[in-house]
């Protein structure tokens, strides 16, 4: 469970291991104000599954931890755009959630770049034609 | 290293252990290997969330669902709706008990809305076996803080500035505590960790203790830093296992990173902890007896003066304080004392952890702000009165405190309120009454507590409080007299002027409290031999209702004592002065004439030939 047994000397070292384990919580500092964090929803369903979505959501896991952007990805259930799987809905903090198809790693790392840092909109976005009721 | 995408925080505190949460850990893992999906969710047992009424909790995150008594069958469920299709599972959600809707996340929860958690800041939200995790949370920051960059002197100054007073009940300023016992020269010192927790109903430090022990750990060696110390103790009582296993795999982790030990943080300072078990006396809470019970005597108290700092465990100067007290001590270091000293009152700083026990709806672990009135302890957090009950009074403060009533719910909550009030903040245990609990009742449980804790040290614990109890018991009997009430109030008044230690100082204050604020249960007891409430078993009367008995017989036959007369086909007649309560009349009544009122029937026999 430890993994630092060589002991800490200074108060420098103890910094330098609280940076290391700290990914390894900050989903939890992270989900006390979801609302101020971009908000990454990777549809799983089997239809997204069979598309590639595991591969995607790791992708969107994996960058936007590696390019310092505060994010919380998680997955949801069939949006009901088979068609167009695997799809990611993606909230902006303050914006309404767009939803894109067709993601791979490609297409994320553009979503990535242009979308979610400088929300510039990007092909590919799904309109939202229906209403849900609040759960 | 993995990063995962979801992490399940299981609840591991004693409450919701015992009701299964480990089973629900383990099947969540094999649910989740079976999966196959370690690399992506982790599932993690933290310390308590507060909530206990629901346990046990699970609570996934990143999207904060928060789900209430999970029994071991649930984890598929969880696993396979919520973390495979990102469907909550709806049935094992919080539902409102206003709105009677489901509450998704724990932001959103009445609950949690008016709290503010510093001591219990890490509870529920770390692996309390973990120390990595502690770290993550900034644990041994401030220990490396003070003992690099601040002398002993300016750390002082530091918590005596932030306002902290002790959290164990008498609320004396912690930093002049420590100051001191610095300035008391002697080869040795010591630092003591109180975690004889002993109210009833109150398990404050014992979840501190379980959900976050580094805090604890951290807080000792500052206090040794501050005090020149090098070892420290931790007097817990051996009925709180999982706390002990919990602390000695903290200090056991702490070792082995450096920071207990030799040479910390590579300065000259040096501090070790070691467990010392108490076998569980309530006096032993207090900070000589208890210092008695480490060196292997007796738990009974001595006089102060000489206090603990001058001279404590083992004849050297110690530093007594309690689990709450020493949780705090990190944040206030790493957030400065200016931060502390804004939340509060203006005598009383911080916040205090409450145990919410009694006819509350949401009974468990609360942290609130000094200065919150009662009426949002109760109403918001707690969710109001079972059963849409009256409220009548709460229990602050244990055994040593009062009661509060109604009139006292909109009074801002801090040292010096409760006190004026009658009552004491005690260590934190809180339980609430509502209209069916007697108050003679109460004062009478704490006083038989008391009577079972006095150490028999000194003559006004040991005999008075007996005597109390003894009249307290004929009072709820029906068998007290105006007299016994004068008694009561003397006698509390002596007991408390003449003990020896804070047990006996304090321990009349249930009997006192009650009687200012409910008088008139304690005469209705006394002169209408009634208890309201219907709780006093003797001040019950079976009556036999003249219109619904037939004249069987049955009842005349079953009673033990011949308490019943009347003859056939005329109604029968219980006298209240034979009856001994056995109840077997009412068993045996097929016609249920026979029922149990809380008035003292003052109706004459049918005669034969009315």
């Amino acid at each position: 469970m430890m993994e630092h047994t060589t002991g800490i000397k200074t108060l420098a070292d103890l910094k330098r291991i609280q940076e290391e384990v700290r990914a390894r919580i900050s989903l939890r500092d992270k989900a006390e104000n979801p609302e101020s964090l971009v908000q990454v929803k990777v549809a799983m369903a089997t239809c997204g599954i069979a598309s590639g979505a595991k591969e995607v959501m790791e992708f969107f896991a994996l960058e936007l931890d590696k390019r310092g952007i505060d994010a919380v990805v998680t997955q949801t259930g069939c949006m009901g755009y088979c068609f167009a799987e695997p799809t990611v809905e993606i909230t902006l903090p303050g914006h309404d959630p767009m939803v894109f198809g067709y993601v791979n790693p490609k297409k994320a790392d553009e979503i990535i770049e242009r979308y979610i840092k400088n929300g510039e909109l990007v092909d590919g976005i799904i309109p939202q034609n229906y209403n849900t009721i609040e759960s | 290293m993995s990063q995962f995408k979801m992490h399940l925080l299981v609840c591991a505190g004693t409450g919701c252990h015992s009701s299964q949460s480990d089973l629900v850990y383990e099947m969540l893992r094999d649910e989740v290997d079976r999966k196959r999906l370690e690399g992506e969710v982790q599932i993690i047992r933290t310390g308590c969330f507060g909530f206990c009424e629901k346990g046990p909790i699970v609570k996934v995150l990143p999207d904060n669902t928060f789900y209430t008594q999970v029994k071991p069958s649930d984890a598929r469920e969880i696993i396979d709706e919520h973390v495979i299709k990102g469907r909550r599972v709806e049935r094992l959600l919080y539902l409102d008990p206003e709105t009677e809707e489901h509450v998704l996340d724990s932001k959103h929860m009445g609950f949690y809305k008016k709290q503010l958690r510093i001591a219990l800041r890490n509870c529920g939200t770390i692996d309390p076996e973990n120390i990595d995790e502690s770290i993550a949370r900034n644990a041994y920051q401030a220990l490396g803080k003070a003992i690099t960059e601040m002398s002993p002197q300016e750390t002082i100054d530091l918590i005596k500035r932030s306002g902290l007073r002790g959290r164990g009940g008498a609320g004396f300023p912690t930093g002049l505590k420590w100051e001191i016992a610095s300035r008391n020269q002697a080869d040795r010192k010591y630092v003591v960790c109180n975690a004889d927790e002993g109210d009833p109903g109150a398990f404050m430090d014992r979840s501190i203790l379980e959900g976050d022990p580094h805090s604890v750990l951290e807080a000792m060696a500052i206090c040794g830093y501050c005090i020149g110390a090098t070892k420290g103790l931790i007097y817990i009582r051996a009925e709180y296992p999982l706390a002990i296993r919990r602390l000695k795999v903290a200090i056991a982790q702490a070792r082995e990173y450096g920071l207990l030990g030799e040479q910390i943080f590579g300065t000259s300072f040096s501090f070790d902890i070691s467990l010392k078990y108490g076998a569980g006396a309530f006096v032993c809470g207090e900070e000589t007896a208890l210092i008695h019970s480490m060196e292997g005597k007796r738990g009974e108290p001595a006089n102060k003066p000489p206090f603990p700092a001058q001279s404590g465990y083992l004849g050297k100067p110690t530093n007594v304080n309690n689990v709450e007290t020493l949780a705090n001590i990190p944040v206030i270091i790493l957030k400065g004392a200016e931060w502390f000293s804004s939340i509060g009152t203006e005598k009383s700083k911080g916040t205090k952890v409450f145990a919410l026990a009694g006819k509350i709806n949401n009974v468990g672990l609360i942290e609130v702000p000094m200065g919150i009135t009662l009426r949002e302890i109760i109403y918001e957090i707690g969710g109001g009165i079972k059963n849409n009950k009256k409220f009548k009074a709460v229990q602050t403060g244990g055994p040593s405190g009062g009661c509060l009533t109604e009139k006292h719910l909109d009074t801002p909550i801090d040292y010096e309120s409760l006190t004026a009030a009658g009552s004491m903040m005690g260590s934190g245990g809180m339980i609430v009454l509502d209209e069916d609990d007697c108050m003679v009742s109460v004062a009478k449980f704490y006083l038989d507590f008391i009577v079972e804790e006095s150490c028999g040290k000194c003559a006004p614990c040991r005999i008075g409080n007996k005597r109390l109890f003894e009249t307290l018991e004929r009072i709820c009997n029906g068998k007290g007299t105006e007299e016994d009430l004068e008694k009561l109030k003397n006698l509390s008044n002596v007991i408390k002027d003449t003990s020896l230690c804070g047990l006996g100082q304090t321990s009349p204050n249930p009997v006192l409290s009650t009687l200012s604020n409910f008088y008139d249960e304690y005469k209705e007891h006394v002169f209408d031999k009634k208890c309201r409430s219907g709780r006093c078993q003797n001040l019950l009367y079976y009556v036999i209702d003249d219109e619904d008995c037939v004249g069987c017989m049955a009842c005349v036959r079953v009673c033990p004592v011949n308490a019943i007369t009347g003859a056939k086909k005329q109604t029968h007649y219980i006298h209240q002065d034979k009856c001994i309560k056995c109840g077997a009349c009412m068993e045996k009544c097929q016609f249920d004439a026979i029922s149990l009122l809380n008035d003292y029937p003052r109706l004459s026999p049918v005669t034969a030939d009315a």
